[in-house]
């Protein structure tokens, strides 16, 4: 299991493609994605990366914030998330981790926070399909109907749905597909709609329901790893 | 500019297209590659353009309307699409909407859109 990444959703745009097909893509960026700790088996019980992505000003930073940047040295930073990873595929605190991460064509899991809608009724938060329109029908249009039996067993049961808070609940969104990937501007297109507001958070994780693709970079796609293979073009596959 | 601007803005260009400057009330003919099997052709499909919608961006797309064996028949172009080998305007018409929705309800003498004979192209184009 390797780490995923913390991006930022830019907006939606489409691609057309050689053969005349046109993919609808949700841009995402990652900004200065950095490792800003590690969660070891030793120290913590479990293995895994705390990353830190997007930059924030010291002076909205607490205290205790700016010293596990300290810490790390790295600059402060905006979202911070923490993935899962085995002990092998841990990666050093301040390193930074780009858009090769992840190949064109390979699934991924997408999680973020959905735009929040407020008190919703049952139409738009249940796809209910509300009363009619005539036939009697007077101020009621869009209302639930009825919500269960009579006096056995004179109650509604728990879980009934009815109309409430709707939105701004973190969902994944599984088994999304990469298009294109921009390692210079660090840009990530994914085809389809992600959960979540233009810029807002995300983190990308491999499908989980997909086997794990041969051609992914362990344990990440590192800046440092990809300096190193520039300077030795020679040097083939210099990932790692 | 903004970054999805930014995209949009490299993908036309590297998309390459020449995009003629035409509108609603312009009879255009578009050259459409259509595959059958494994040899792909160029359709013509020629008719009076009813609607632009979203400008000259990257999701731009144009409705061409035509009567074909007495039936109406509306097709929605992508401006953009890798499909569309050529647009070339073959008559420019004088209208006064942006939506020519209302040929839908006419035939004949009724639909019949006059020719605009003055027509200035625009300021930078040929």
């Amino acid at each position: 299991m390797r780490s995923g990444v913390i991006a930022k959703k830019i907006g939606m745009t489409r691609l057309f493609m050689e053969d005349g097909k046109q993919i609808p893509v949700t841009v995402l960026q990652l900004d200065q994605l950095q490792v800003v700790a590690q969660r070891t088996a030793d120290k913590d019980g479990y293995s895994a990366v705390q990353l830190g992505a997007g930059a924030a000003k010291a002076k909205n930073t607490s205290k205790a914030m700016r010293g596990h940047f300290a810490a790390a040295k790295v600059e402060p930073k905006r979202k911070i998330a923490e993935f899962r990873v085995s002990p092998e595929n841990l990666i050093e605190v301040g390193e930074e981790i780009i858009a090769d991460h992840y190949f064109e064509g390979q699934y991924v899991d997408v999680s973020g926070t959905t735009i929040g809608k407020g008190f919703a009724g049952a139409m738009k938060r249940h796809n209910f399909g509300g009363l009619r329109a005539t036939h009697g029908v007077s101020i009621s249009h869009r209302s639930h109907g009825s919500t269960g039996q009579c006096q056995d067993p004179g109650k509604v049961f728990k879980g009934k749905k009815m109309a409430g808070h709707m939105g701004a609940v973190r969902v994944t969104t599984q088994n999304l597909q990469v298009v294109k990937t921009d390692s210079d501007r660090g840009l990530i297109m994914i085809k389809g709609a992600v959960p979540g507001s233009k810029g807002g958070w995300v983190t990308i994780k491999d499908a989980v329901k997909k086997p794990t693709p041969e051609n992914v970079v362990l344990p990440a796609a590192l800046k440092s790893a990809q300096a190193a293979a520039e300077e030795a073009p020679a040097e083939e596959g210099g990932e790692a | 500019m903004n970054l999805i601007a930014e995209i949009e803005a490299e993908q036309i260009a590297s998309l390459g297209k020449e995009i003629p400057d035409f509108k609603a009330g312009d009879t255009i003919r578009v050259g459409y590659k259509v595959t059958e099997g494994s040899r792909t052709r160029v359709q013509n499909y020629e008719g009076v353009c009813i609607s632009r919608k979203n400008g000259k961006g990257i999701s731009g797309s144009f409705t061409v309307r035509k009567i074909s064996f007495g039936e109406g028949v509306e097709r929605v172009f992508p401006l953009f699409s890798t499909n569309i080998e050529s647009i070339t305007v073959v008559r420019r018409g004088r209208v006064r909407r942006a939506k020519l929705y209302y040929l839908r309800s006419r035939r004949g003498k009724s639909a019949r859109i006059a020719e605009d004979v003055n027509y200035k192209p625009l300021k930078g184009k040929a």
